[in-house]
């Protein structure tokens, strides 16, 4: 195969892999209505949403042995792995499809498609562990929405790298930072959920047998967020102030230069590094560390995707444009 | 937060103002307390990610000057306002710098003594087991098997404290009592080394920025640079680097590459560039051949080189009135985008009878599109200069100007017969003249420029050192879970702690083990409950299975 047959390849897959994640969702909604269905008529012993002294992680009731949920469920996570193997496919051709081949993260279109199945591979691995089950709508809603923009807005022909971003440290660079990204992602999920359960729990609105009352107790969601941004928060740290320094230096002469992206990688940093701060001496949990959680997840993506496009042509990093030449203003005595 | 100690409850909504009735030195120490408390720290944390964002928003000096003066130009009336403010120096005003130096000395405040706490906590032994494990957060008890002849007593403990020892924990057996078990000593070593990494990564930073300099050059192909400030179209030299310091390095370029794409979207952009150097470390020393190129930097002794641009020099020659050569040589054309087209100023001021000056462009590859001159690829396929054409007082003998501008003032631009603005057109080996005797601009050849970004940052590797130490420290700190865990053995005569009747009478032996999670952050009572079951089991001889 040629290098363009894989970039068509990897165009065709991207896009079956869409619909396959569509169906994907369909089936999680099916499970969910199902379960609205089920539950109520089982839902009778004990209330298993207010028990939040609870510290295990409970998922659902009773209804996670009804055979028809737990059908469409598993069908669910089995078409998300599909989904997810055509997906890394896309992935991977989209690098043999440049000429010479490379890794496929050299613009915001290859990062989005990478990052994305980075938060489904984390997904499905932490599956059990986690017991995410309950995440599986949201998460392959999600990822659905941003494969579709990655193609619809952010698509670009295969090319090959610009010149400064010909360099290992670059592969090591964005692999660290999509994997943080994809991490940091996940635990923004939990927090949303964990939120908007928490608001619910407080009026008491929580409908038994609904979504919310499946979702895991609120220590649960909560120890969620922060084991996952745990794992991101080093990875983080590495990519963007190890691995991106050491290739900024070799690439611009300079470490550290205060560039747009350099900024607010560099508030990232900081608001994580708060969070963790916030959880471990003053003993944060909850409400006020899943916002700050999502703040910090807010900044991550105003870099990726506000940066680009407000400050595309002052950031060096600029994926739209390298700047060929860097014009300085040579003033002479 | 308990209702029993209200003076110790915190009130988010109390002033921060020292209680009244104060010495000096009492205030100081209140607000050394205060500088150094945990909220204080996250506060402080949370502005330092505040405070960066207008760097963002606001052209810096230091990252893209070009910029910032157009700010500047295009916002007078903010402008003065911004400067006062320090904003378009974001990283080193005073307001920011304060932040972060507030930070640090709250770093240093919390350090000093929680190293003084862990030092006594890293030699302690693991305090005695609580009476009544029972009552601990998490605990099991299982009764040991009758008959087993493990089951006495002062067996099972030893068996607890090898089994602990195994896993790694500090062991205090006190026979016939308790065996009581720490771990996780590492969680707060490695937090202490990620706050002191912190400060030894400004440490470098700062020792960089100080004692280092970063400077910028254009060269053009065959010509050569010797590391010396006069050679340096800028230089930003750290508070305090003497110029004079300079490392004795020199290299010539010799030729210079560029590949450009020739298909597809790209087309026109660069695929790889550079340049061909040929280097010594020092005056009398063997020159080297290097090849310079974006990610390949050449390492000297005493500074690095960075290629970083490229661009186009033409060749031009301009006779004055009398027919002598006024003004010969390659001149730098600055590129304005990607396709290159480059702007470029000629300065001619020993021509005769009246100084010239030429202002205009270079098209690498002209072509007419719809009526607009523009060069549709970047390489050199068909060259072509387009000046506009100045005479009058170039005004250099009022200080300094840019060479790439010309200073309109004192000049008046040069008309064709129909009084338009006369502009020349040349093709490499063209000469053209000028009108009313002022002379002729000749295009005689071409080459390219490189721009070399230099620098000397010692101190780097301190700050790499630093944060792999703190990324390290982080780990630990993160991923080791500390715990405490005590087991005691008792033996109990009579009806079973639940109620059962099944042993009336029969003496039984209880093992007993409880467990603290000390993580703080991380805990998961479900994993650390399952281990303190486990261990319980274990030590009664229960099989698992059995009791499920
Ligand atoms: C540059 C500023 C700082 C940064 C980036 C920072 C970052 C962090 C991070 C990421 C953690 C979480 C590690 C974990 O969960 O175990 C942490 C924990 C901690 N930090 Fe900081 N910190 C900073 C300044 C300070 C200051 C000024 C203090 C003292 C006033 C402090 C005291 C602590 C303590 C006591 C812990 C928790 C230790 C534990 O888990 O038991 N930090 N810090």
């Amino acid at each position: 195969m040629s290098n363009a047959d894989f970039a068509s390849l990897s165009n065709t897959a991207i896009t079956f892999a869409g619909v396959v994640y569509f169906v994907a969702l369909l089936a999680h909604l099916v499970e969910w209505s199902r379960l609205r269905a089920v539950v109520p008529a089982e839902a009778g012993a004990g209330d298993p949403v207010r028990s939040e002294g609870d510290l295990l992680v409970a998922t659902g009731g009773p209804a996670e042995d009804n055979p028809k949920v737990a059908f469409w469920a598993r069908l669910g996570v089995v078409l998300t792995a599909m989904a997810a193997l055509i997906h890394l496919v896309g992935v991977v051709c989209r690098g043999l499809g440049a000429d010479p081949v490379r890794v496929p993260w050299g613009n915001m279109y290859e990062f989005t498609i990478t990052a994305s199945l980075v938060v489904v591979v984390l997904y499905l691995a932490l599956h059990r562990k986690l017991q995410l089950a309950w995440l599986g709508p949201v998460l392959v809603g999600f990822v659905w929405v941003v494969l579709l923009a990655a193609v619809r807005i952010l698509y670009v022909p295969v090319a090959p790298l610009m010149p400064s971003l010909q360099s290992p440290w670059l592969v090591i660079h964005v692999f660290a930072a999509i994997l943080a990204t994809g991490a940091f992602t996940l635990a923004g999920l939990a927090s949303i959920i964990y939120l908007i359960k928490e608001s619910r729990v407080r009026k008491d609105k929580v409908r038994p047998g609904g979504y919310l009352d499946r979702v895991p107790s609120l220590p649960a969601l909560d120890r969620v967020a922060y084991r996952v941004t745990a794992f991101a928060f080093p990875v983080w740290t590495f990519g963007v102030l190890i691995a991106g320094p050491i290739w900024a230096e070799n690439a611009w002469g300079r470490y550290w230069g205060w560039d747009p992206k350099e900024v607010w990688s560099f508030i990232t940093w900081v608001v994580f590094a708060a969070y963790l701060h916030a959880r471990a001496t003053r003993g944060w949990k909850g409400r006020h560390a899943a916002i700050l959680c999502l703040v910090g997840l807010v900044t991550l993506w105003f870099n990726f995707v506000g940066i680009n496009y407000v400050f595309g042509d002052t950031s060096q990093h600029s994926y739209a444009l390298e700047v060929v030449a860097t014009v300085s203003l040579a003033v002479t005595s | 937060m308990s209702s029993k100690a209200p003076e110790r409850t915190y009130d988010p909504d109390a002033p921060a103002t020292p209680p009244p009735g104060l010495g000096p030195r009492e205030l100081a120490r209140w607000a050394w307390r205060q500088l150094t408390s945990m909220r204080t720290a996250l506060l402080l944390l949370l502005l330092l990610a505040v405070a960066a964002v207008p760097g963002s928003l606001i052209p810096q000096d230091d990252v893209d000057s070009f910029a910032a003066i157009r700010y500047r130009d295009e916002h007078p009336r903010l402008a003065p306002v911004f400067d006062a403010l320090g904003l378009f120096n974001v990283y080193s005003s005073p307001w920011f710098s304060a932040i972060y130096l507030l930070l640090m000395a709250s770093l240093i405040g919390c350090i000093l003594p929680r190293t003084r706490v862990y030092w006594r906590a890293l030699r302690a032994r693991p305090p005695r087991a609580p009476r009544n494990l029972a009552r601990m957060p998490v605990s099991a008890s299982h009764e040991v098997v009758p008959d087993d002849p493990a089951a006495d007593p002062a067996a099972v403990l030893e068996r607890a404290a090898a089994e602990l020892r195994s896993q790694r924990y500090r062991v205090e057996h006190v026979p016939g009592e308790y065996v009581s078990a720490e771990r996780g000593y590492l969680r707060e070593a490695g937090n202490l080394v990620f706050h002191l990494a912190v400060l030894v990564v400004l440490v470098g930073v700062a020792a960089g920025s100080l004692f280092g300099y970063k400077g910028g050059a254009i060269i053009v192909t065959g010509k050569g640079f010797s590391n010396v400030l006069t050679q340096y179209d800028d230089f930003v030299p750290g508070a305090f680097f003497d110029p004079d310091d300079l490392a004795p390095y020199s290299f010539t370029v010799d030729d210079f590459d560029v590949d450009f794409i020739l298909e597809g979207e790209q087309r026109g952009l660069p695929r790889d560039f550079t340049a061909h150097v040929r280097y010594r470390n020092a005056p009398g020393d063997e020159p080297t051949d290097y090849d310079l190129a974006v990610n390949h930097p050449l390492r000297l002794d005493g500074g690095d080189v960075y290629l970083v641009g490229h661009g186009y020099a033409p060749h031009i020659t301009v006779r004055d009135g009398d027919g002598e050569i006024a003004y010969s040589g390659p001149t730098v054309f600055l590129p304005e985008d990607a396709s290159f087209r480059s702007f470029g100023v000629v300065k001619v001021p020993f021509a005769e009878p009246e100084q010239i000056g030429l202002e205009g462009f270079f098209y690498p590859t002209f072509a007419m599109v719809d009526g607009d001159p523009m060069t549709v690829y970047p390489d050199a396929a068909n060259p072509l200069l387009s000046m506009l054409v100045y005479t009058g007082d170039l005004g250099l003998s009022e200080g300094s100007q840019s060479v790439y501008a010309l200073e309109k003032a004192g000049l008046d631009q040069v008309t064709d017969d129909d009084g338009k603005p006369l502009r020349i057109d040349l093709s490499p080996g063209q000469v053209t003249d000028l009108p009313d005797g002022l002379g002729s601009v000749e295009f005689t050849g071409l080459s390219r420029w490189v721009k070399v970004q230099t620098a000397h940052t010692p101190g780097t590797f301190v700050a790499l050192g630093g944060v792999v130490l703190a990324l390290l420290g982080l780990m630990l700190s993160l991923f080791i879970r500390p715990r405490r865990v005590w087991v005691r053995v008792r033996e109990v005569t009579g009806q079973q702690a639940d109620g059962g009747t099944a042993g009336e009478g029969r003496r039984r032996t209880l093992v007993e083990v409880a467990g603290l999670d000390r993580s703080g952050s991380s805990d998961d009572p479900g994993e650390l409950a399952v281990a303190v079951d486990d261990l319980a089991r274990s030590l009664a001889g229960t099989r698992v299975e059995e009791n499920q």
